[in-house]
């Protein structure tokens, strides 16, 4: 045990730096794709069909595809297109269009569970269509879609750890490269388990909070 | 021996708890063969718990229900008293049959499934037996023609009816019946009172809980009337409606009475 | 740029995807197999009178929700032998994934048995079945039929998930792909085949199971 402790503090710091990479990407990948799963939301419930398709393939498409093959497409595809993109980049691209699906999926749930007095109340008070939007419904449905966008940011949390497979230096990357060092599998596996899990627990009890906070306002 | 020596159900000094509320106050009870008797009471009297007692639904802190001559959920050893076995509830359960106020028909199961379920399972029929006294209790019960439809294709009176014909199918010695129209539209009720009636007469043993007044005056022997976890009142339909010896009986058939 | 598309080297490899396809099905059925069992037996204890079942199931799900599937997968294969547990890729995947899914189908079954009505399983105890017999003949019949559409989707997401055993060299869909993908340097072909596989898959099963859902009738 004191051995693994002493492992530890030698590698501190890759191991912060890993953690820290972990924690940004996802960060990203939430803030885009929170952006990318609006748009997606109100075109899948608003759009006429026509529009309305291509979004809808989107999603299917995202949805039907396992997120490390996302990952790979999205690390490969790009050089050949004439974008270079480094390998975190491209995993953010790849975490964000998956999280924009799941996010738009979630959206559309909620926007089509608010009952339609609402936007008929809206318009008869003379809304626009982006007022009654900003004001009547987003507020509605983002509040309903809580619980299940942070969750999302845990399967984020989670995703990027597929990044080390694209060579990303993020938490299990980093955890790989201590594990060569020191063959101590089981302890840093266990331990950068513990840090996953520590992670997500504080993220899922951080929107219980907000959760809270929001419900007792309505 | 004579069948006629005890009565098929006694229920003495019958006490229950939940928590530390007491909602049976040590009830005394008995009923004879062929005998139909109604309890009535506001509800939160403790009748419904009454009658989920004697089909060991609940435990019980007090007292001893025999049912033709058997004590039943309960046994004394070295002076105290032990919950006997599932296995045994079960068996003393097999012998009362219960119909519920919210009908609780197996929702995976036809009409004639709901009816075979103990058949087959408790009392060891084959298929081919079950069927066919499934058949004939839900010929009885005014179903013939509805064996095969899943209770959500059925009317709310139609699945009580079902669950009656599933009480009576296990032949019990005693039927229970909790608030058996109470969730039922009021267009509905006469046809589920009717069967009953109809089983009343064909001599069946049945302790009921209503707040039908006037099917309990029409159906029953006796009349019980309950209030906060005692017997108040119990005699014929006639004297408990027409002659009210209690304040609390007289009170609350002029509240109930519309 | 001058990328075209030649779909003529993925075709070549076609079978391999396919058999790389029929790998992560048969990954993803075994370990929901498992799964299932673990599932119904974490389900039961969250729901049950033990507080110590409860406990255990409690920590069960929420550990194995928050850990990422490739660490779990990593620690299996590569821990456990120093442990002194040897297994193959094959079955420490399996295994893995079995855990996984077992987690999640426990909340599935969770949700599924408190959807059984009390009165049902009252009304199995009045004609006397026994706990077990009621168990078997009503609630678990119940609580499936209700738990089909969630242990559907458990499902789905296990097989795309058997796509990370590329991560152990399983020669599964994507292990293949990016193999595909390296040597032919078709890249865009490649993962668009991939993806159309895998949707195709997702598509194909969820018809199948809603086909399945049909045949039983509702509640």
């Amino acid at each position: 045990m004191q051995v693994f402790l002493d492992q530890v503090w030698t590698a501190r710091w890759p191991l912060w730096d890993g953690f820290l990479l972990t924690i940004e990407i996802a960060a990203a990948a939430i803030a885009c794709g929170t952006v990318l799963g609006c748009i997606v939301g109100i075109q899948l419930v608003f759009a006429p069909t026509l529009v309305r398709f291509p979004f809808r393939v989107y999603v299917d498409v995202m949805r039907g595809t396992p997120l490390l093959v996302l990952i790979l497409a999205a690390f490969y595809i790009p050089s050949v297109a004439g974008l270079n993109l480094s390998a975190t980049q491209a995993g953010i691209l790849a975490l964000t269009l998956f999280a924009g699906a799941h996010i738009g999926e979630l959206l559309r749930g909620s926007l089509q569970a608010i009952p339609p007095g609402q936007a008929e109340a809206a318009r008869s008070i003379g809304l626009t269509f982006p007022q009654m939007l900003a004001y009547v419904l987003l507020p509605q449905a983002l509040r309903s879609a809580l619980p299940p966008w942070i969750n999302t940011g845990v399967e984020l949390i989670k995703g990027s750890s597929l990044l080390s497979m694209i060579g990303v230096g993020e938490l299990l990357l980093k955890t790989q490269e201590v594990i060569g060092r020191t063959f101590m599998t089981i302890e840093f596996y266990v331990f950068a388990g513990c840090l996953y899990l520590i992670t997500n627990i504080l993220l899922d009890q951080v929107g219980k909070t907000v959760e809270r906070y929001a419900g007792g306002r309505s | 021996m004579t069948e006629t020596l005890h009565p098929l159900l006694e229920i003495r000094g019958l006490r229950k708890q939940f928590g530390t509320v007491e909602v049976l106050k040590g009830v005394d009870l008995a009923l004879n063969k062929r005998e139909v008797v109604s309890i009535i009471g506001s509800s939160g009297s403790g009748k419904t718990t009454l009658l989920r007692c004697v089909n060991l639904l609940e435990e019980f802190q007090g007292g001893d229900i025999v049912l033709d001559g058997e004590t039943i959920g309960y046994r004394i050893s070295k002076g105290r008293r032990y919950r006997i076995r599932d296995r045994d509830l079960s068996r003393q359960r097999s012998m009362t049959g219960m119909v519920f106020q919210s009908f609780n028909l197996f929702p995976h199961l036809t009409a004639a499934g709901n009816v075979m379920l103990g058949l087959r399972k408790v009392r060891r029929l084959g298929r081919d037996e079950a069927r066919a006294i499934a058949e004939a209790w839900l010929g009885r019960v005014g179903l013939a023609q509805r064996g095969d439809h899943y209770p959500s294709q059925l009317s709310g009176g139609q699945q009580q009816r079902v669950a009656i014909a599933r009480a009576l199918a296990m032949d019990p010695k005693l039927v229970l019946l909790d608030e058996v129209t109470s969730a039922l539209d009021p267009e509905l009720v006469q046809e589920v009172l009717n069967t009953v009636k109809s089983i009343a007469d064909d001599g069946a043993t049945l302790l009921i809980v209503t707040h039908e007044m006037r099917f309990a005056r029409d159906v029953s022997n006796r009349v019980v009337f309950m209030e906060q976890g005692q017997i108040v009142e119990d005699g014929p339909p006639a004297e408990i409606f027409g002659n009210p010896r209690s304040q609390r009986l007289a009170e609350f058939l002029r509240n109930t009475r519309t | 740029m001058g990328y075209s598309l030649h779909f003529g080297a993925i075709w070549a490899s076609f079978d391999r995807l396919l058999s790389g396809l029929a790998i992560g099905l048969g990954l993803a059925i075994a370990a929901v197999l498992i799964g299932t069992f673990l599932g119904l037996l974490a389900a039961f204890a969250s729901v049950g009178p033990s507080r110590l079942g409860r406990l255990i199931a409690g920590s069960y799900v929420m550990m194995i929700r928050n850990l990422p599937l490739l660490v779990l997968v990593l620690l299996v294969y590569f821990a456990l032998p120093q442990a002194g547990i040897r297994l193959d890729k094959y079955e420490s995947f399996i295994g893995a994934l079995a855990l996984y899914s077992g987690a999640y189908l426990t909340e599935v079954f969770r949700a599924g048995l408190l959807s059984v009505p009390k009165g049902v399983v009252e009304a199995g105890r009045a004609i006397g079945l026994t706990r077990f017999q009621t168990g078997i003949w009503v609630t678990a019949p119940v609580m499936l039929r209700n738990a089909l559409p969630s242990l559907g989707n458990t499902f789905i997401s296990m097989f795309k998930d058997s796509s990370i055993a590329a991560a152990i060299a399983i020669p599964e869909l994507t292990f293949e792909a990016r193999k595909i993908n390296v040597d032919t340097f078709r890249v865009v072909e490649t993962w668009l085949v991939a993806s159309g596989l895998y949707v195709a898959a997702c598509f194909a099963i969820a018809s199948f199971l809603r086909s399945l859902e049909r045949r039983f009738p509702k509640f």
